[in-house]
């Protein structure tokens, strides 16, 4: 257990250098989250009757499209070379190298979705405080449910040649209850509505999110053989 | 006990037989090399030996350790060079090395990969991205990956591919070195020369099947080169043959 979290540990921080070293990658998918948000800030109204509502969808478009970005770009870097079957001829769980792979993805899609909130924090005059940290908290469980199933749709997705549109297509459908989730939390987290408007809605995000990273943990040794 | 020894293999691909029934053993310190034209199932079977792949008949023994028995056991005993080198381009090539050592559990990985890059003669490359390195220094960093945990058993696909004539030279006496360490070594190419050259053992892959397999001592290029002729012919006469066998079994179930 200690060995495999150690492995999955060394598999995380590999791939974070790896990716920080290729800045264009990370740097395309800030500035992409930046331009949605700033593209629809031309569109929504502040303070009209549907602005949480709005404000909401904006969020998370801004959120998913570079966090998409960043776990198609979790096995671009094993593609390169043929890195993955070096990865897999070492004596590693290859529910260790999942781990790894997951947390590299999670790390760099919620550090893109916190640049992006702090964006559309300034740009859509939301108010900072305890509702801003729980809108935090909200993203971290969508960006751990985008990392669990983009983990193991882009291990499948890797040998295809039209990967991209593929991670997508796999992708986007098993996240919809996970983003309802995410849109309701954030109405009421944006909006006027009371803290107890949130519901259960962020325990459904966590039982989500730990049931698809069992899933990919108990699947990644079939999809990568 | 011999080091390797794989009975019965086969593989399919969908209705593609790629290795029908092989079976080989390769003795503790010994070259075996595996000839084979393209698309003879050589690289096949060697990720089936070193693991990446699951064959749909037959067992591998490395030491006398199945894969399914203790996987990371058998991982640990052996060292793969391919055509690819399984390094990180963005990465340089002291951190490639410590990546690996550390997913090989080595107890030092600083000092081992500091250790094996100045075996290597990468010390002055080390803080240098693999991007930037020749392919002559990247196939000794890869080879160097390959050797870092010790494996007793190296296998090596296609290894004087892109090689330069220095670079060839340089491999060769590594290997022969590893020989005299009484490391096992399988190696599979269609390079006539430089498989000739290091082998104990040489085999004949062809159509999926093991056709010759045979002592390398006294064989010349020259009387080689037409036994292999002759053999990849029975090979692929082989492949036809049960091809035709199949596509028979099958008419004969379509008329029941």
């Amino acid at each position: 257990m200690r060995a495999g979290l150690a492995h999955a540990w060394t598999i995380t921080k590999k791939d974070l250098r790896s990716e920080l070293r290729a800045a264009s990658a990370v740097i395309t998918m800030v500035l992409l989250g930046f331009l949605v948000v700033l593209v629809f800030s031309f569109s929504t109204e502040a303070g009209s009757k549907d602005s949480a509502l709005a404000r909401s969808g904006v969020l998370w478009a801004a959120f998913l499209f570079p966090g998409l970005l960043a776990v198609g770009r979790s096995f671009e870097s094993e593609k390169e070379a043929q890195c993955l079957e070096g990865l897999l001829l070492c004596p590693v769980d290859r529910g260790a190298i999942y781990l790894g792979k997951l947390l590299g993805s999670l790390i760099f899609s919620f550090a893109s979705g916190f640049l992006v909130l702090i964006f559309f924090t300034v740009l859509y005059d939301v108010g900072l405080g305890l509702k801003w940290l729980a809108l935090l908290g909200v993203m971290f469980l969508v960006a751990a449910g985008l990392a669990a199933v983009g983990t193991l749709s882009a291990a499948i997705t890797a040998g295809v040649r039209a990967r991209g549109a593929l991670l997508t297509v796999l992708v986007l459908p098993l996240l919809v209850p996970l983003l309802i989730g995410a849109a309701r939390c954030s109405v009421v987290l944006l909006g006027p509505e009371p803290w107890n408007g949130l519901g259960l809605w962020p325990v459904f995000m966590a039982i989500y999110d730990v049931l698809f990273m069992a899933v990919g943990f108990v699947l990644f040794d079939y999809v990568v053989e | 006990m011999p080091a390797v020894e794989a009975k019965g293999i086969g593989f399919s691909f969908g209705p593609l037989r790629v290795l029908r029934g092989v079976t080989l053993s390769v003795e503790r310190g010994s070259v075996l090399t595996v000839f084979g034209p393209n698309g003879a199932g050589k690289t096949t079977l060697l990720k089936i030996l070193a693991g990446l792949l699951r064959p749909s008949a037959g067992a591998v023994r490395v030491e006398g350790v199945e894969l399914s028995e203790d996987p990371a056991a058998f991982r640990k005993l052996i060292g793969v060079i391919s055509h690819y080198p399984y390094l990180y381009p963005q990465l340089t090539g002291r951190e490639n090395l410590e990546f690996y050592a550390r997913l090989y559990g080595l107890r030092q990985p600083k000092t081992d990969a500091r250790d094996m890059l100045e075996t290597m003669g990468l010390s002055s490359a080390m803080n240098r991205q693999v991007s930037g390195y020749s392919r002559g220094m990247l196939q000794r960093l890869a080879v160097g990956r390959a050797l870092l945990h010790g494996p007793r058993v190296l296998l090596l696909d296609e290894p004087f591919t892109g090689l330069d004539h220095e670079a060839r030279e340089n491999l060769t006496a590594l290997l022969r070195t590893l020989r005299s360490d009484d490391r096992t070594v399988l190696m599979t190419t269609h390079d006539l020369d430089g498989g000739l050259d290091l082998a104990d053992r040489v085999a004949v892959l062809s159509g999926g099947s093991l056709v010759v397999d045979l002592p390398a001592a006294g064989l010349d290029p020259a009387g080689f080169l037409a036994l292999y002729d002759e053999a990849v012919a029975k090979g692929r006469a082989l492949a036809t043959g049960g091809q035709a066998r199949e596509r028979g079994r099958v008419g004969e179930r379509g008329r029941s």
